[in-house]
């Protein structure tokens, strides 16, 4: 095996920096934008209005971004880390004041005329507070317990703040994408057990301190059958069209029961229902082997960095891809309840898109910069 | 060659763990995926090609409103009707042009449909026509293969069996607006309705219930297969109210073609036994749309039939005010029983004149002679020496003046002013303005049934608030008990001298409405009269000998009159306003009268069923 080199300068020049991009990745990129474009494009009954243009005029400035944050440098993204966090709290604390309240949730904010989720932009702020912390401890320190109190309470904070708007699914997949950070950065195995045994207890605690219309709302969320003209009615009828769909698909705009409006939010949440009717079993598992490749590409990434931020950082950014992608499909086969998860580049919706692709900028950015000396001497070395 | 540190190694071990881990989802995804497309596929094809899942919520009837003994005030009838499922036929148009072959469709009809259909998702059901008649109906079922999506079912619809009667009260129903449906999914099915006024809108909830909801398997032309799950809902409570339906009827005859309105409280418990307001109109008009001549009629009209007169009709309470003046005076030690007020017929103030309505005086008067003569120099004087502040303040304790408690939307709170509420205009206060006040008039506004709760807590010195609902769903609600209420707190010698002042109005020979005694010499009648003026009456107009009869309708002074019976063990008070009716003793007495005959004879309060023959049947209107 050849050694890479480790790259001692403080910065090397925008072409090198371009020539390091993984294009390869970026390739997987528009490839699900374009699968995106063509199940917008369908769900519209065929015609580009009025989904399928603006995703892909949204791609476009998204994947501009996306490069544009791939070539800044990587330490410089450390040093913003916990700046980055201070505002994403901020930014959370502010929707709960002044959000648009969204279908019984306070979940928006606009920013410039462009609506944002707060909490989007909060996981991935997360991410990189939690791998510079880690970004310093050796080994040793990490076996310390009380060097983890900081970082515990910067995962709590803003999963408080999310399940307080009340948004819990967002909330879960925060602290998961949290603890997947710490798992990677190496707390011991025992001390997850000792985190994960309350947690039912907790839960039932808090449950019982609830107001009825909130648990009212936890009820009608864990248990969606029991809204059988809301969240049942949109399983049922996405099973019945992916089940239509069968193993080769009803054919590009074929489909019936998007068409006839049988599948609500086919444009948003049920996309992936859409592309699993009209093109069948070989269709929808092409989509998730793409979607598969994509997360796995992220993880690769961040096994090939030499530095601990970066390694942390692709690895939480992948996770975090990996938990949409999870939800929202496991979610239009009926295996999980929840809701309100897009497929990201597929769904329409253009907070989602941007804050997935300001993540995908940042994990570029620890591939083009996997080489540079960026380390605390603490073992590395 | 550079040494792995311990923290790489283990970070590359758990970055492959998490791989493998991510992969086996993805992959457990894949397999869900191809069990749901292929192994179950052809079940699910079936379903999608042939049959339909189609989930429908069953409407519960609508609660009942009942009166105090099960009389149905606000029922349901049944409605039977022809529905249009748009999922159930590849072509709506189609099967709405067949179905007008048969039973024709008026142009706007169809808008409706139109607009009902791109409103609602496809499988909620969407009204052609109600109330069809049964020829219709057979033609429908024998062209049922014609038409694909039209299902014929019965619904209900709101009935009001008293027609104008209780409008004010029970109020209306009417189709809901999208807002509503946003609120509330139940209410996109045909033929709901919801409570826009009156206790249709206060208890609209209740009454409303919980839908249930049934998931059929329905094939391709809509006929069902099987029953896959059914939820059963939850029926509208009924509503019972305070309200004896023979009384009401009672009370509206007796006010006949006045603009008037009555209110007949339970003085022990503030049930309101009736509450009528005159004219009025016929709610059930509203169910299925108010025509535009009607409403212009209905508006135009300065009688006024859509405002309930009882709680939103504003006026001043004129002379029945001076309990209220006679208990601030006694309770702030301004007066005492035996003081003496000379009335020369005026009270001079600085260079205003402030008259008394009898012209050469009433002379040495105390608090008895006062209230018996309703003297108006008598009370400017208590007024002057208790101060407005002080008397405001019993009023409010009395009930007068105060945001409405009653279980009834639109009810006002009238005004009874102060010096804090007169600065927050940016004016001062006059001392003239006290002395108006004294008997009722200047800026005091009231409604006829804060009149009436008044008059109930001076007879019994219990701080009662007058409702309407009895019972919700069967269960008797708080405020039915008498133990339910507590004591204002009133010194028992001052309410007692004020009772006799009121007694003496009616039983003695010499007060101002013998008028208002009682036919039936056992039981006898406290009361007060009173007019309040529309317009100043200016000196000119006094030195010309004017009278109010000889005024324009709408100038007239309202005819005020307050009364509670048994004088000796109160149960029942009354409040009677006749707009522009004159004096308070000619015109509103003598209703006050004949209502608290009628209602002593009923007497509702003591009764588990209702009495008399004005109601031909239980749950019906007479004929």
């Amino acid at each position: 095996m050849t050694q890479r080199r480790l790259i001692r300068e403080t910065s090397f020049d925008i072409t090198g920096k371009l020539w390091r991009i993984n294009w390869g990745y970026v390739l997987l990129l528009c490839l699900l934008a374009a699968v995106g474009y063509a199940a917008l494009y369908s769900a519209a009954g065929g015609a580009p209005e009025p989904y399928a243009t603006k995703h892909a005029l949204r791609f476009a400035f998204a994947l501009v971004l996306m490069l544009g944050i791939a070539l800044i440098d990587i330490r410089f993204i450390a040093r913003l880390a916990w700046p980055l966090y201070g505002v994403s709290v901020l930014l959370l604390i502010l929707v709960m004041r002044m959000g648009h309240v969204g279908k019984g949730a306070q979940r928006w904010i606009d920013i410039a005329g462009l609506q944002m989720q707060p909490s989007e932009l909060a996981k991935i702020a997360l991410v990189l507070a939690l791998a510079a912390w880690f970004h310093r401890a050796s080994w040793e320190r990490m076996g310390n317990p009380l060097f983890l109190v900081v970082p515990i309470l910067a995962v709590l904070v803003p999963v408080g703040l999310i399940v307080k708007e009340p948004n819990l699914g967002t909330a879960v997949i925060t602290a998961l994408v949290g603890a997947s950070v710490f798992f990677a950065a190496g707390v011991r195995w025992w001390k997850f057990l000792l985190v994960a045994l309350p947690v039912p207890f907790a839960a039932r605690l808090v449950y019982d301190h609830l107001h009825d219309y909130q648990r009212a709302r936890i009820d009608t969320f864990l248990n969606p059958e029991n809204d059988p003209l809301g969240a049942g009615y949109n399983i049922i009828q996405s099973k019945i069209a992916l089940g239509s769909g069968g193993m080769w698909g009803k054919g590009f705009l074929q489909g019936t029961q998007g068409h006839l409006n049988f599948l609500p939010e086919k444009q948003t949440d049920f996309i992936f229902t859409m592309i699993g009717e009209e093109f069948g079993l070989v269709g929808g598992l092409a989509t998730l082997g793409l979607l598969g490749l994509i997360v796995l590409g992220g993880m690769a990434i961040a096994l090939g960095c030499r530095n601990q931020f970066g390694r942390l950082v692709a690895l939480g950014i992948s996770f975090n891809f990996f938990m949409y992608v999870f939800v929202n499909i496991a979610m239009v086969m009926g295996v999980i309840p929840v809701g309100g998860v897009p497929l990201p580049l597929v769904s329409h919706g253009g907070s989602a898109m941007l804050t997935v692709m300001i993540g995908f900028g940042v994990l570029m950015s620890v591939h083009v910069h996997r080489d540079v000396d960026f380390s605390d001497g603490r073992d590395d070395l | 060659m550079r040494k792995e540190g311990k923290r790489t190694s283990v970070f590359t071990r758990r970055a492959l763990l998490m791989m493998g881990g991510q992969l086996t989802v993805l992959g457990a995804l894949g397999a869900r995926l191809y069990q749901v497309q292929v192994v179950e596929g052809a079940r699910y094809a079936t379903l999608a090609d042939e049959n339909r899942i189609s989930a429908r919520l069953i409407a519960p009837p609508r609660g009942r409103i009942l009166d105090r003994f099960g009389v149905v005030l606000g029922g349901n009838r049944t409605n039977w009707r022809a529905l249009l499922i748009a999922e159930q036929t590849e072509d709506a148009t189609a099967t709405l042009d067949t179905f007008s072959r048969i039973v024709p469709l008026a142009e706007h009809e169809r808008a409706r449909i139109e607009r009902d259909m791109h409103r609602h998702r496809r499988f909620i059901p969407v009204m052609v026509r109600e109330f069809l008649s049964w020829e219709d109906m057979a033609r429908i079922e024998v062209n049922a293969p014609d038409l694909p999506g039209i299902v014929v079912d019965v619904g209900t619809s709101r009935e009001y069996p008293f027609k104008d009667q209780f409008a004010h009260l029970i109020g209306y129903v009417a189709p809901p607006n999208e807002a509503d449906v946003a609120d509330d999914q139940m209410l996109a099915l045909p033929g709901i309705r919801v409570g826009r006024a009156g206790l249709e809108k206060y208890h609209d909830l209740s009454l409303r219930g919980r839908p249930g909801a049934v998931q059929l398997e329905v094939n391709a032309v809509g006929r069902v297969i099987r029953e896959l799950d059914r939820q059963e809902g939850t029926q509208g409570q009924d509503v019972g109210l305070t309200i004896d339906a023979g009384l009401q009827q009672a009370v509206l005859s007796h006010l006949g073609e006045e603009s008037a309105s009555a209110v007949v409280l339970d003085c022990r418990n503030g049930e309101v036994l009736a509450m009528a307001s005159n004219p009025s109109f016929d709610p059930s008009l509203f169910n299925s749309g108010v025509s535009q001549a009607q409403w212009v009629e209905w508006t135009s009209n300065r009688r006024a039939p859509l405002i309930n007169k009882a709680t939103s009709g504003l006026y001043a309470p004129g002379s029945t005010f001076k309990m209220a003046v006679a208990l601030a005076g006694l309770s702030a030690r301004a007066i005492t029983p035996g003081d003496h007020i000379n009335c020369p017929g005026y009270l001079d103030l600085g260079d205003t004149r402030f008259h008394c309505w009898k012209k050469y005086g009433h002379g040495g008067l105390d608090l008895l002679g006062g209230l018996k003569n309703s003297c108006d120099v008598y009370f400017y004087e208590v007024a002057r020496r208790t101060g407005i502040d002080k008397v405001a303040a019993m009023a409010h304790r009395l009930g007068l003046g105060v945001a409405p408690t009653i279980d009834l939307p639109g009810a006002r709170s009238g005004l009874i002013p102060t010096r804090e509420w007169r600065m927050a205009q940016g004016k001062a206060w006059n001392i003239g303005d006290t002395i108006v006040s004294g008997i009722g008039q200047g800026f005091i506004q009231i409604t006829p049934l804060q009149l009436a709760t008044y008059t109930a807590r001076v007879a019994t010195g219990l701080a009662i608030e007058p409702h309407l609902t009895r019972s919700l769903g069967g269960v008797l609600q708080h405020g039915a008990k008498p133990e339910d209420w507590t004591s204002l707190g009133l010194p028992e010698r001052d309410l007692h001298l004020v009772r006799e002042g009121m007694w003496l109005v009616v039983n003695d020979p010499s007060g101002t409405a013998p008028i208002a005694k009682l036919p039936d010499p056992r039981v006898q009648l406290a009361g007060k009269t009173g007019s309040s003026q529309v317009r100043r009456v200016s000196r000119e107009m006094r030195e010309r000998g004017f009278k109010s009869e000889s005024l324009p309708w709408e100038f007239r002074p309202h005819a005020l009159f307050v009364a509670y019976a048994p004088y000796d063990a109160p149960r029942y008070a009354v409040s009677v306003v006749v707009e522009h009716g004159n004096a308070g003793a000619a015109a509103a007495a003598p209703l006050a009268r004949d209502i608290m005959t009628d209602v002593l004879s009923r007497d509702p309060a003591n009764r588990t069923e209702p009495s008399g023959a004005k109601l031909a049947e239980r749950g019906g209107p007479a004929s």
